[in-house]
């Protein structure tokens, strides 16, 4: 993403921009389209503040990072690492879960590849989420869980991160991800995480998910 | 039961208008409650960890003292039972408010240069804890004062902790603690807080303190 995109030349070309600053990307829907799942008071605090401030911080991150880099400075680069992973990691997963969703009126069960390997590594549709929700609501503190797919084995497998940690962290593709921090569920549901869990998977985009599996392989 | 949930000091509605009723509701009557639930659960088969009280519970994450098997239950629940039981105590009806007593205000100024200075630390370290986590101020073991923050349910107290003391302050800074109210905006909770600092409570933890000594409810001296 865009690490890659930092040119080693920079510090040879002093004022060079090779990043390019990273955009608040548009939901694919309204606000309150999600609801009663999600309601529309925290979908609009979620994208126009929760990942505002990650897409600007991650950009005034990789602003100083450039600013080292062209200055060779290793020291400040390691210290900038942890803002670039938290704000980095913030911008990449909330990226993917606006598409991971869409209005309870669009919902579609997992059909053609998504649906095989699902039903191949999980039973059914159910024997995922009979796993998955577990594994979401057991995450301590701040985090995600994901599903993910393991190129080496093509596999799908159930994880968690933490805090802002993209799924790439331990080696998977993330498919789908609930984020479980309690700003993305705590204005509706408080500490009854369980029901934002039941509530969910009537509006998960497994059409998205099955493009992200595609994309994947 | 091995361990209890503690009443709360005061009303749900003491705090307000800086920590709103419902929050306080929730957080004491939900959140704590089910860290002591599942503390209780966890340490159900091991009878030394039953009855050997918070605080030693608590000094004894991070070593060999708890079993493997419950080791991050432990750590999880009995850190959430502590720092919740102690939070409780630090705050306070803003009006129970003359501030630190000369002993703390002489070792605030000799680590930090001032009240402000302390403030303006503990302030940065609260906002910076990314995800969840607590700020603390603590005494250390060569008695100076010093500004922290802890990831998740974890605090100072454990064994290895990476600024060992002994808290004599603490914040909340999961997003339960204050989102009902304050939204996305962490920093203006953060300043909130110190409207309902409870100094008579935080003078006497110093004074356990500064002598090594911890427990929950700090002794009126």
């Amino acid at each position: 993403m865009a690490l890659r995109s930092l040119n080693r030349l920079s510090f040879a070309l002093p004022g060079c921009r090779t990043f390019s600053t990273v955009k608040l990307p548009d939901l694919p829907y309204d606000y309150g389209a999600l609801e009663p799942s999600i309601s529309g008071q925290i979908m609009e605090l979620h994208h126009s503040k929760h990942h505002q401030t990650y897409v600007n911080g991650l950009n005034a991150a990789m602003e100083k990072y450039q600013e080292a880099d062209s200055k060779s400075d290793l020291a400040a680069l390691i210290a900038l690492e942890s803002a670039i992973k938290f704000n980095g990691g913030g911008h990449v997963n909330h990226s993917l879960f606006w598409k991971n969703l869409i209005p309870a009126k669009d919902f579609k069960p997992p059909s053609g590849e998504i649906a095989s390997l699902i039903d191949k590594d999980f039973g059914s549709l159910d024997g995922l989420i009979g796993k998955f929700t577990p594994a979401a609501a057991g995450i301590q503190g701040s985090g995600w869980a994901w599903l993910g797919f393991n190129k080496a084995t093509g596999k799908l497998s159930i994880a968690t991160t933490a805090n802002q940690d993209p799924l790439s962290t331990q080696g998977l593709v993330p498919l789908l991800g609930v984020d479980m921090w309690e700003h993305a569920f705590y204005l509706q549901y408080k500490n009854v995480k369980p029901d934002y869990l039941k509530a969910i998977w009537k509006v998960i985009n497994w059409q998205n998910v099955g493009d992200n599996l595609a994309a994947a392989k | 039961m091995a361990y209890n949930l503690p009443p709360l000091p005061y009303d749900y509605g003491a705090l307000e208008p800086h920590i709103d009723t419902e929050t306080m509701q929730i957080h004491h009557d939900k959140h704590h409650a089910t860290y002591v639930k599942n503390l209780n659960a966890a340490v159900e088969k091991f009878p030394e960890l039953k009855d050997v009280g918070i605080v030693d519970l608590n000094k004894s994450i991070g070593t060999s003292k708890i079993p493997s098997d419950v080791a991050t239950a432990v750590r999880n629940n009995g850190g959430g039972h502590l720092n919740h039981s102690f939070f409780w105590q630090v705050m306070g009806k803003s009006s129970d408010n003359n501030g630190p007593s000369s002993d703390l205000k002489a070792a605030i100024d000799s680590a930090f240069g001032s009240l402000d200075e302390l403030k303006t630390k503990f302030n940065a370290a609260a906002a910076g804890r990314f995800g969840s986590g607590w700020a603390w101020v603590v005494v250390k073991s060569d008695g100076n004062l010093a500004v922290t923050s802890t990831p998740n349910q974890d605090n100072p107290l454990f064994s290895g902790a990476e600024v060992a003391g002994v808290p004599i302050l603490g914040l909340d800074v999961w997003e339960h603690a204050y989102y009902l109210k304050y939204r996305n905006l962490r920093p203006e909770y953060i300043s909130a807080f110190w409207k309902v600092v409870n100094w008579e409570t935080v003078n006497n933890y110093y004074s356990a303190g500064k002598k090594g000594s911890f427990s929950i409810e700090p002794s009126r001296s």
